[in-house]
Formats: structure tokens, sequence, C-alpha cells
């Protein structure tokens, strides 16, 4: 592992003390630093929106972690992004309740009224829409997130005030 | 033993196994996938399934793996059942579903595990009709080729990489249905290991580069078993040769020394013979200093001219075989024959010889390391100098895993559940060198000295270890560590150049020997065959230095580069006081311009060869093609140079056979080297040993441009081998023989088990080779004077040696892929001391005549300067040298090597 941090370019990306101070609160608690992976992705995460390659460098090495371990932690969770994101991520539910419940429209609606398909964000950088399997409300299926707010039985008349003023919304 | 029966038969088996490998065993068909007879079980590909049934009223049995089911005591199961069978083809079709249909053109196709296993399985039509995904691939790297589309998600390259060889820049990517085997970012596989991922996948995700770029199919390669020329551990080599060219090297398995695995130095470290500048003619230097091509007549005329009755030397060397090497030793007489090694090497090898037989340790073979569950190493970053035993080592630590396993009754193969319960436990390993090693990963301690004080670190941890009180930690911890264990062993070698600490690493062993355990000690070699060589002249060695005084009128110069031993003004210097100079090799090494007779020997794929590895193991290689031109291997070459002498004593021998048995005289050790492979007149089943698969395409219209008329075939007078695919290939033909593996339905090199009567065993026809050293008796060495202390000096750095895997020895660095993994020499040094001279990482900085870019290297001892041994720009450095740096002020960094085929990859 040695060599993977000393291969690193000299000028590499550090992360800010704001992060590194979270992350070091995180540590705190564990029996070692690459314990705190998933919550350190979160943290860089919740500064940035999303997980650059150079971020992701600086915190494997900060994680006395090697790169490709961190890797595959990242791309194993689909809400880590490791690709620019909107200021809010769209997610609209598509598994079995909410596909029975009219996903397709709700998805529809909001591609006619953002003009992006699933994985791209608007041109003003405000949303990203992605697809995501379940969301943990079935029962008020269909369902839909917008960054934090989580909204339930959506219907497609809702969508434009949903993305406009979060009308609705529940507690996530 | 457990009785367990079968599709309705019963069957006596090893208890302990699991039902996959037992069914293997018992010769039965049954696909997998992730099972690997070397990482266990995991049960993920789901592809070995079977029907078990509880006893014999149970009627309707369940599915389970047999990779993950242990052998029990009337067991009963069903392998060929429909309900088994049905289920293993679904695994198939559905792994099918994404697997492109690129057979024709994938490097892996015709020695696919996922292609038989698919025509094993029964499945042929696939019903699916959606889309395959698509990946994109990555630049792995000048020596692997990655095609992403075609992973079959077995887990196998992760688990070998990572968990086996304890490599970190590959992993699972993502998740669900699209993971994905690659590295964070595009970029070389630092594994030294990386290589042997072409092996372990079942298909065609990691191919061999230079293979993907030069192809041919395995049934359409000539291959013979050969031995690995990279270094001192004799891993068995399979060369897979067509048109003249070697494609590629592939592991030939032994289960004492390399088992399935070999390091990338080894496998693709071969290529030189096509990539460097060969000698195709024997030629002579003209009085314009020009060489001229000579006929076989002239060659004839010139070597009389040249030789007869004159007084002769010879210089050997440790990369040809000991036949060649012997020859020479008799044709010039021993007191004028030089191993090929400046006197140092020459006797730090005979005292490592003299420890290694003289010792109550035992020599350890690579099976015999693994079992350690305790380790020293002295000296030596082992994955540089020795990668295969730093493999082993690897190996070795998780002894103590399998221990605890053991207490809970969780069988060896249980792979997941052992790495599971063990996490970071592991057998002790100490590593103490002169900075860090690619083992610190998985080492218990770590103990960066210079050369002298590793020496002093080794007499006190002896002394310990003999009952003398100690108040260093150091010496406590690993003398505490290595006597809690059963089976220490303690690893050093010459590449300290440290005779003291030879005495040291031999001091440790005995003690231990001495305190009941039974102890192992083990010395790495730098060359193949460095310790045949050391055999050779372990009565008689001329020194350069008295070859320069012997009053010979003839050098005659073996496959030996001089130039990477003695500077060009020592070789200037020899050449003056000899006057013709005779220089035989496959190389056109720099040596060459120095001869007024230059005789192109064959290459390592063009001969007969013995070489004495480090355990001191003597093993065959065999040509696996004709030298072609007027290459001739060495020792043929040794014979005509007798004839030309009339050395009434040589000119008899006529065959490769003859000549260990005829030269060796009384000297049983060297006679054992005849132990190592059949002779040429052994027959299997009344035949010879075939080296082409019998589906060979013998017609082929390359040549056709030149001749429509099938070429003869050759013959092979000097073995039992024969450049055919006709003769008997049985799968108990001895594992020296053992020219390529293949059983009907396994094309792949998963066909191994086959020839193995246990899996992970030896091969039905023995491990091949013959140990040497266990007949030897040597005088015992007066022991080094112990060095001083280390101290630094004002102005002055020590100099440590540093090997790379890649550029430090002197073959591997011809080979294109190998080249640009070498790259430059640096310079190492402490940070405080790379601050006092004022210089920064990637600064120029001059010593002795040569410029070296720095690296700052917080694991180098201060004041002490670490630099790259073997490469051409620090080959005047020597260990242990003091000297003055400085900064080099109008250096510029030299251009890298570049990447020979980016662009093909992407």
């Amino acid at each position: 592992m040695s060599e993977q941090l000393h291969s690193l370019p000299a000028e590499t990306l550090t992360l800010s003390d704001a992060e590194l101070a979270e992350i070091d609160a995180e540590i705190a608690h564990a029996p070692y630093r690459a314990a705190v992976a998933i919550d350190a992705l979160k943290i860089v995460q919740a500064h940035r929106r999303w997980v650059s390659d150079d971020c992701l460098e600086a915190l494997a090495a900060y994680l006395e972690m090697p790169p490709a371990e961190l890797e595959g932690i990242a791309t194993f969770y689909n809400l880590i992004f490791r690709q620019p994101v909107g200021e809010k991520v769209i997610l609209v539910c598509n598994s079995v309740s909410c596909w029975i419940k009219g996903c397709e429209g709700i998805r529809a609606a909001v591609t006619e009224h953002l003009g992006i398909e699933p994985g791209q964000t608007t041109s003003d950088g405000r949303f990203t829409l992605l697809p995501i399997t379940c969301l943990g409300a079935c029962d008020r299926a269909p369902v839909m997130m917008v960054g934090d707010n989580k909204f339930e039985d959506v219907t497609v008349e809702r969508i434009p005030a949903i993305l406009e003023q979060d009308e609705g919304a529940t507690p996530g | 033993m457990p009785v367990i029966r079968v599709d309705g038969q019963d069957y006596e088996v090893e208890a302990g196994g699991n039902l996959l490998e037992t069914c293997l065993e018992l010769g039965m068909d049954l696909p997998y996938f992730c099972w690997h007879p070397a990482m266990g079980s995991i049960g993920a590909c789901r592809q070995c399934a079977v029907v078990q049934y509880q006893n014999e009223e149970d009627t309707r049995g369940r599915i389970v793996m047999a990779c993950m089911t242990p052998v029990t005591e009337g067991a009963i199961i069903d392998l060929t059942g429909d309900r088994a069978a049905a289920f293993r083809r679904t695994v198939v079709e559905s792994l099918m579903v994404d697997h492109p249909h690129d057979c024709p053109v994938c490097a892996e196709g015709g020695e696919c595990h996922l292609q038989d296993m698919t025509v094993m399985t029964g499945h042929r039509d696939r019903h699916y009709r959606g889309t395959k995904k698509t990946y994109r691939n990555q630049y792995l790297g000048p020596l692997i080729h990655h095609e992403m589309n075609r992973c079959i998600t077995c887990y196998r390259c992760t688990r070998f990489y990572r968990d086996y060889a304890g490599g970190t820049d590959l992993a699972a990517l993502a998740a669900h249905d699209h993971v994905y085997f690659g590295r964070h970012r595009e970029g070389t596989l630092e594994s030294p290991f990386a290589g042997d991922l072409v092996e372990v996948c079942p298909t065609g995700v990691f191919t061999d580069k230079s293979l993907v770029h030069d192809y041919t199919r395995k049934w359409d390669l000539q291959s013979a078993p050969s031995v690995c020329t990279g270094c001192g551990v004799g891993c068995n080599t399979l060369p897979g040769e067509r048109y003249g060219r070697l494609k590629r090297i592939h592991n030939r398995y032994n289960d004492e020394v390399n088992g399935y695995f070999l390091c990338d130095r080894g496998r693709f470290g071969g290529n030189h013979v096509n990539d460097a500048p060969r000698i195709d003619y024997p030629a002579r230097r003209e009085a314009d200093g020009r060489f001229r091509a000579l006929d076989q007549a002239a060659c004839q005329a010139q070597l009389a001219d040249c030789i007869a009755g004159k007084r002769l030397a010879g210089i050997g060397s440790p990369r040809a075989g000991l036949e060649a090497n012997l020859l020479l030793q008799r044709l010039v007489g021993a007191e004028r024959f030089n191993s090929g090694m400046d006197d140092g090497e020459h006797k730090l090898l005979q005292r490592s010889l003299s420890h290694l037989v003289n010792s109550a340790a035992r020599n350890p073979s690579h099976r015999d390391i693994e079992s350690a569950d305790a380790v020293l190493v002295l000296g030596e970053d082992l994955t540089q100098v020795a990668a295969r035993t730093a493999l082993a080592l690897r190996q070795s630590v998780r002894n103590e895993a399998y221990r605890l396993a053991a207490e809970l009754k969780l069988a060896p193969w249980q792979d997941a559940a052992i790495r599971n319960l063990a996490q970071d436990r592991r057998s002790p390993l100490h590593i103490v060198s002169a900075g860090s090693t690619d083992l610190d990963d998985v080492a218990a301690g770590h103990y960066r000295l210079v050369a002298d004080d590793q020496a002093r670190l080794a007499a006190q941890i002896a002394a310990a270890i003999d009952g003398e009180p100690s108040g260093d930690a150091a010496v406590l911890r690993i003398r505490d560590d290595l006597l809690a264990a059963q089976r220490p062993l303690v690893i050093s070698g010459a590449s300290a150049g440290s005779a003291a600490l030879l005495d040291g690493a031999a001091a440790i062993a005995n003690a231990l020997a001495r305190a009941g355990r039974e102890a192992m000690l083990s010395f790495t070699t730098p060359e193949c065959n460095s310790l045949g060589q050391a055999l050779l002249c372990r009565d008689s060695h001329a020194s350069f230095e008295s070859l320069e005084a012997s009053g010979a009128e003839v050098l005659i110069i073996l496959e030996n580069d001089l130039l990477r031993r003695l500077s060009p003004e020592r070789v200037e210097a020899l050449r003056e006081r000899i006057p013709i100079w005779i220089g035989i090799d496959s190389l056109e090494t720099g040596t060459l311009a120095y001869c007024d007779l230059v005789l192109p020997a064959a290459a390592f794929t063009e001969t007969e060869a013995s070489f004495v590895s480090q355990e001191g193991r003597a093993q065959r290689a065999f040509p696996v093609h004709p030298p072609a031109e007027a290459r001739r291997p060495g020792w043929q070459w040794l014979l005509a140079l007798a004839r030309a002498a009339g050395n009434t004593a040589l000119v008899a021998l006529e065959h490769f056979d003859d000549i260990v048995p005829t030269l060796a005289g009384e000297d049983p050790v060297l006679q054992g080297v005849m132990r190592a492979a059949p002779d040429h007149q052994f027959r299997s089943r009344g035949l010879k040993i075939p080296r082409q698969p019998h589906r060979y395409s013998g017609r082929t219209a390359m040549a056709a441009d030149v001749s429509v008329h099938e070429p003869r075939l050759s013959e092979d007078r000097d073995s039992a081998l024969a450049y055919s695919m006709e003769g008997s290939a049985a799968a108990d033909r001895p594992a020296a023989l053992l020219s390529y593996v293949w059983s009907p339905g396994w094309n792949s090199n998963q066909s191994l088990h086959k020839f193995q009567a246990d899996i992970g065993g030896a091969l039905r026809g023995d491990s091949g080779g013959a140990r040497l050293l266990d007949e030897l008796t040597m005088p015992a060495v007066a022991e080094a004077p112990r060095p001083e202390a280390f101290r630094r000096r004002d102005g002055q750095w020590l100099l440590q040696g540093r090997h790379h895997l890649f550029g430090s020895d002197e073959l591997s660095r011809l080979s294109a892929g190998p080249a640009e993994r070498a790259g430059r020499a640096h310079l190492y040094l402490h940070p405080n001391d790379a601050q006092s001279l004022g210089l920064a990482e990637g600064d120029g900085v001059t010593l002795e005549g040569c410029a070296l870019e720095l690296r700052i290297d917080a694991s180098q001892v201060p004041g002490s300067a670490g630099y790259a041994v073997g490469y051409p720009e620090t080959l005047a450095l020597r260990s242990g040298q003091w000297v003055p740096l400085s900064v080099a002020s109008d250096w510029q960094r030299p251009p890298q090597v570049i990447g020979s085929d980016r662009e093909a990859a992407s």
C-alpha cells in the first residue's frame, strides 16, 4: 500500500478542513481508519455533491487504504455519485409497487417538465434525474425524492409544484 | 477413509476434502469456475451443483454446491442426473446472457475454461434475445490486455490478485449486473503477479498482451518443458512457439517449486528471444573492426585456426546450462575456468552452499516454505529478487488463519470463512532490510538497517535464541516469534553482499534447530544457474585477476556479458593480456564487441540445459523449437571447439546426455543432474513424446512465398521429445517431459487435475527435478568477521542496492513490455538527507560519474543512499561503497520509455 501512496501525484487534491474534521470525528469511533469509508464518502459528497476521482484518491490516502478498494465501496452504492450531479437529485422509484401505480408516467412527467432523461442534468445545473429501486414507502406508491424531500402518492399533475416549490413533501 | 456414493456407485475417498475436488480426483467431469485448487472454495459461481440425498430413503434430495460441501461418510450424491445437470446448464446459460460471441477473435479461444464448461454442461441454444452489456476496457499496462465484456463475475481475479498475491490496485467495482473488475483509474497493474490473471481468469478478460498482438491458438503452439531463466528460483515454464517465435510462456505445474503461479518477470521476460538483437551467423572480426559472417566450412577453419595448440581460458555463465559450463571447464581446465562471476559473488555463493550443506536446518522447497509458521527475512526484498518465493511467504503468513480454522474444525478450503475468521491475524513475518519491501504489508515487524547492521542484528538474534540475554526489543521480539513456532524459516541471500549476514542467517537457523524446532534455511541466488556454477567450481575457481595472469592465449566466453560484472577498464585490461577472444552468445551483448570470433548460441527456447535452482534442485529445460539459421546450442559449439582443439577426451561425446556422465567423473552431486529428467532413450509406450498437440495444424501457407513444399520435420536426437504431434502424450508421462497439458473436454490449463494424483499434489509422473544438495558434503566456512556498526559520515553516503523485478536482471529488460515496466534507475534518500542536500523529489543527483533521478523515501536508512541495481546507468555502483553526492546542475529528466501499444488497448 505504501507504494500506492507514493505514486500519488505531488500536487494532489486535498480535502477541506471542514470535511477532514467531520471524517476525524467518525474515525474517533472506529477501530481503524478504513472502517469509516462509507461515512467519509457521504461526508465528501455532502460537501461537494459528488465524489470526483481526485477526491476519491485523496480520501483513500487519508483513510490509508488502496484507492481501488475505496472505489469498490463507492461504486457499490448507487447513491454515492461518481459523476457530477445537479443541486437536487430527483429519484423516481421504479420498483414493483410504484411500477403498478404508474411510476413510468411520473418519470415521463419529470422528463417533460425539465427536459432531461434519467441520468441527465438540467442545463442550469439545478436537477439530476435518476431511477431508484425502492424508497421504502411502498404503501404510498408511487414515490419519489427531490433532494432530501420525499413525496408520496405522487400524481402527474403534482410534478410541477413538487419540482418548483417542494409542495407536499413528507419528512424523509 | 470415508465411502461416498456417486451416481449409485461407492468410492473410498480421502477425508477432509470437498465434493468437487473429490469428484475431480475420481476422474469425473464436474464443471466449476470460481473454485481454484490453490485458492479454495467460495461457492460464488453455482456451477458445480450436485444433488445430495440425506439417506437411502431420501428420494428428493437437495441441490448443493459440491465445492462447499465436505466429504462425509456415507454421503450420497447424484452428479450426472437430470436435475443436477439441468441446474448446471441453466447457470451457464445465464452466464452466457452477457458473454459476447467473440470466441473466434478471442485470445482465450481454444483453451477457454468457459468454453469447456459450456460444452460440458450441454448448453447449446441460447434463448436470450435481448441486448448484451458493453463495457469500456482499461489500459492495464504493457503486459495485460483487458476485455471486460467477457467477464462471468466468478471473482477469481480479485481473489488471486488481492487475497492470494497481496495486490491493491485491482478491485471488484460497482454491483448487481454491472460488476466491473478493473483499476480505479486506467494504468499499469502493479502486482508482480498480474500475469497470472491470464491463467486464473476462466475466460478472456485478462489476456497476455504480447500473445494478443502476435497470436497463435494453443493447439497450434509447439511447446516443451522449460525452466525460467529470470532468477534463481527455477520456476517450471511452458514456452509456446510458432513460426520460430516465442508466443507466450505459461506456468508449468511443479508442486514443490512454483505450483500454479509464475511472476511477471518469468512470464513476460522471455520475449527477449524475439525482441532483442540476436546473432544468427558465426562471424570473424576483420582488420577494419567489422564482423564478417562465416559459412560452415570457413567457421570450422577459423575455429581450428584460433585455438589449435593454444593455451585456453574460459569464462562460463550462471545463465547458461550446467552442461555447457561443464564442457567449457573441462576444455580449458579447471584452473583457468571462471564460473562467470566475480570472486566476491563466487565466495558468497560458496558460503551459502556450505551453510546449506552443514546446517541442521532443512533447505526448503516452496511447498515447505508455505508451511512455515514464523519467518525471518534477512537483507532481501524477496518480491524483487525471487518473486515466487515472496508469493510463497504470503501463503506462509496464513498458517495462523489455518490454525484458528482448525480449532473451529473449518476445512482449509473454506476460503471466505477462514479469511473472515482470521481478519488481520497472521503468522509472524519479520523483515530486516535496507528499505521498504513489497512484503511489508503482511509483516509483523520490519527493521530498516544497512547490510552491516543487518548482520550484527542477525548475530544477536542467534545468540538470544541460544539463551544469551539481550536488551534489544527487536531481537527479543524476533527471537520469541521464532521460538514460538514449530517450523521457523530463515531466508537470506547474496543481494546485500554481506558474508556476515549469511553467517548470521545460518547461525539463527542452527540455533533454532538446536532448540528442537523443525528449522528451515534458504538462500536466494541471483541467476538461473548460479548454484550450478557454485557446485561446478566448488574446488577450483579462477578469478578474473588470475585469468589475466594465466598466460592463456585464447579466452572463450560462454553466454556472459562481462560488462555487467566488470568495469570497461577491467575488460580492456583482460583483453590486452589474452590475445584471442571467442564469444558464444545468443544475445548481442557489449562483450561480443571485444571478441575476434563470435559464435551464435541458441536461446533458452532452442537448447537443452540443466539449471540448478536456489533450492539446489537440478531441472532440465528442453528446446521448444530447433534453432534457426546457424545458431547452435552452446554445448554444441563447445564440442566443435573441442574438436578444433583436438581434445580427445571431449570429441567422443555425441549426445547432450553424454556430457554429465562422462565429464562429471566421480562427483556424485554433479552426476545427480542426470536424475533431473529421463534421457534421450526414454520412450512412453514405445514412443517419443510429442511437443505439438494432436490438433496442431502442420500445414500452413506461411512460407508459401518461398516454397510450397512441406518442410521436413526436425529431428530431436538429444531428448525423448519429438518436434511432432505424433507420439505418446499419456497422462502419466514423467513430469519433466510434460510438454503440454490437455485432456479430452478440458482444453484449458484446468486440465491439469487430470495429471495429478491428488488435487494440488504431485503430478502422476512425479515432481520433476533432482535435489542435489542432500548428498553434498562440504567443509564448514570460517565465520566472517563481525562488521562494525554503521555510522554516518559527513558528506558521504553508503550505497545500498535496491533490486527491481523488472530491470535489475540482465534479461527481462531486453523484452519490450518488461523494459517499459523497468523504466529508469533512481536514487533513494531519506527526506532529511535530501533536505540537507537541498534536493527535491525528481531532482538529478550525480554520483560516481552517473546522474540519477532522486526518489525521496522515508524507509531509506539516514546516511545511506539506495540505488537501483543492475540498470545500465548503475552498473558501476557497488553496494557498501561510500560516495559523495552532488546536485546534477544541468540535469534533465530522461524521457520515459514509451508504451508500445497504448492505442491498441483503447
